[in-house]
């Protein structure tokens, strides 16, 4: 699969132009859809994940994927839809209330929706009824919360113990991150799991679909 | 009072204040309002923590300004008021501390990523910082320091902004690092080493670190710091990262351990010491306590 290997390499580069020009191509050869998706553009996120994750290369890099990604999926989403292929899970993300900086939650929504699933953003400055009332709405598998401040932090347990009183907390996974957050952190609260960076955060998610299945 | 410039550069070191961001929160700041509308508010929470660190001991006292960009008021729909804002916090502080310590005026990010990986053209930025500059230099702060930056650019738009609309006041710019196996690099990659090199020639006057990850991660940095830079070092250190105990949050570097290492910054050549997020005015009494001796004044 010369062309999907070309697509690959061209989103690690972050060619946005040349990524969607490409997928258009393969497109029209009928090639899948998700094999486009999945072979294409899906592992060149993976292999910039890693890299990002081996501090080979930095989140500018990975924000140039990411649009290159979200273009080319601007072509595939309708074929995506069209042919019914089913999303991998639905994981609802936002940075916690009054938080100063999104840059972590965005990174983590970016690795994540490059790796197939469905995130539904809630952006910055969330308050914790909004995540539990999402996830109930949507139906989502794991909600991520991230936060930068301390002083934030204790909105996480709120999300936890609002999901446990909503009888949400067997149904949803719930993920925690951001610079101040630490793996006792998450325990302590009983949130599910911690995730130190946007590739760990995937990775994490991903044992959420193992565990399950 | 001396020039804080002409003290350092005599090889004075000082101590600088605390955390900001827990203070609020202690007085009443509920989680989702923006801090910086007490500045046209509630100004006596603003006195009352200033008077908190000078007491403490602390040289030189920050503002309540770190949001006070209108690029980032402006998600609380406050942009209007950040001249109004960021002069009163500093006059604010001006007016307890009196001349018994120096007024820090504090810059931090705009909330925005930068063209071309986000979307926020440069100009944007710049201007944004431009109009909080000046309103710091109507209203006469001593030290101008833009702090918690992860983009070495960002930095440098505001450090232009800083020279250009408060020219003679000097600039402190300090960077948060990540801690990798690698080394320390801030999110978007930016080195110590190259933070130095251009910071320098840029104009910063005094260059370090703030928040990151504990005390000991500092040292690191600011040994870093003193390979690439003859400037002088500022190094605010957050206490740790946090755990929750009974429902509140509890960080694990006490006053006691972070004095005990402040004095082996002082030994790596840092100038002025402070605290970022979980210190409080006894970590700042405690490591002004163990620096006695390194403090001329």
């Amino acid at each position: 699969m010369e062309l999907l290997s070309k697509i690959s390499f061209n989103l690690q580069s972050g060619f946005d132009e040349t990524v969607t020009a490409l997928t258009k191509e393969a497109v029209e050869k009928r090639i899948p859809p998700d094999e486009i998706m999945n072979i294409g553009l899906i592992a060149g996120m993976n292999i910039v994940g890693e890299k990002f994750k081996n501090h080979e290369i930095f989140l500018p890099d990975v924000l140039l994927a990411a649009r290159a990604m979200n273009c080319a999926m601007e072509v595939l989403k309708p074929l995506l839809i069209k042919d019914g292929i089913p999303i991998k899970g639905k994981v609802v993300i936002g940075s916690v209330k009054n938080d100063l900086h999104d840059i972590g939650k965005n990174l983590v929504a970016i690795l994540l929706k490059g790796a197939g699933f469905e995130v539904i953003d809630l952006g910055n400055d969330v308050p914790a009824e909004k995540f539990i009332r999402v996830a109930a709405e949507e139906n989502a598998d794991v909600i991520g919360m991230s936060a930068l401040l301390t002083t934030t932090m204790p909105v996480m347990k709120k999300v936890v113990d609002m999901a446990k009183d909503e009888g949400l907390y067997s149904e949803v996974k719930i993920m925690v991150g951001g610079a101040p957050v630490s793996k006792a952190f998450a325990l302590e609260i009983g949130a599910d799991a911690y995730s130190y960076d946007g590739a760990n955060a995937v990775e994490t998610v991903e044992s959420f679909f193992r565990e399950n299945s | 009072m001396k020039k804080l410039l002409e003290r350092l550069h005599n090889g004075e070191i000082l101590v600088a204040d605390g955390a900001m961001g827990t203070m609020l929160f202690e007085r009443g700041l509920k989680s989702g309002e923006c801090p910086e509308e007490l500045n046209l508010s509630r100004i006596d929470i603003l006195e009352d923590i200033a008077r908190l660190y000078l007491d403490a001991g602390a040289e030189i006292i920050q503002t309540n300004t770190f949001g006070g960009s209108p690029l980032k008021l402006a998600s609380y729909s406050l942009e209007d008021e950040a001249p109004l804002i960021n002069r009163n916090a500093v006059s604010a502080v001006k007016g307890v501390v009196a001349g018994r310590a120096y007024v820090m005026a504090s810059c931090g990010p705009c909330g925005k990523i930068l063209k071309p990986y986000g979307d926020t053209d440069p100009e944007v930025i710049f201007d944004s910082f431009e109009i909080q500059m000046q309103a710091f230099a109507e209203s006469g702060c001593d030290v101008i320091c833009i702090e918690t930056m992860m983009d070495l650019r960002e930095m440098l738009l505001a450090l232009k902004a800083a020279k250009k609309k408060a020219p003679g006041i000097p600039v402190m710019a300090t960077m948060t690092y990540d801690a990798t196996t690698k080394g320390f690099f801030t999110i978007m990659g930016d080195t110590i080493e190259k933070t130095s090199r251009e910071l320098e020639a840029a104009g910063a006057d005094v260059i370090g670190s703030n928040c990151g990850n504990g005390i000991e991660n500092m040292i690191r940095i600011a040994e870093e710091y003193r390979k690439h830079t003859s400037l002088p070092l500022i190094i605010q250190s957050n206490a740790g990262l946090p755990l929750i105990e009974d429902g509140k949050l509890v960080y694990p570097e006490t006053p006691e351990f972070m004095a005990l290492k402040a004095k082996e910054l002082v030994d790596i050549g840092v100038s002025i010491i402070g605290g970022c997020c979980g210190t409080t005015p006894e970590h700042i009494r405690a490591i002004k306590k163990a620096l006695g001796s390194n403090l001329s004044s």
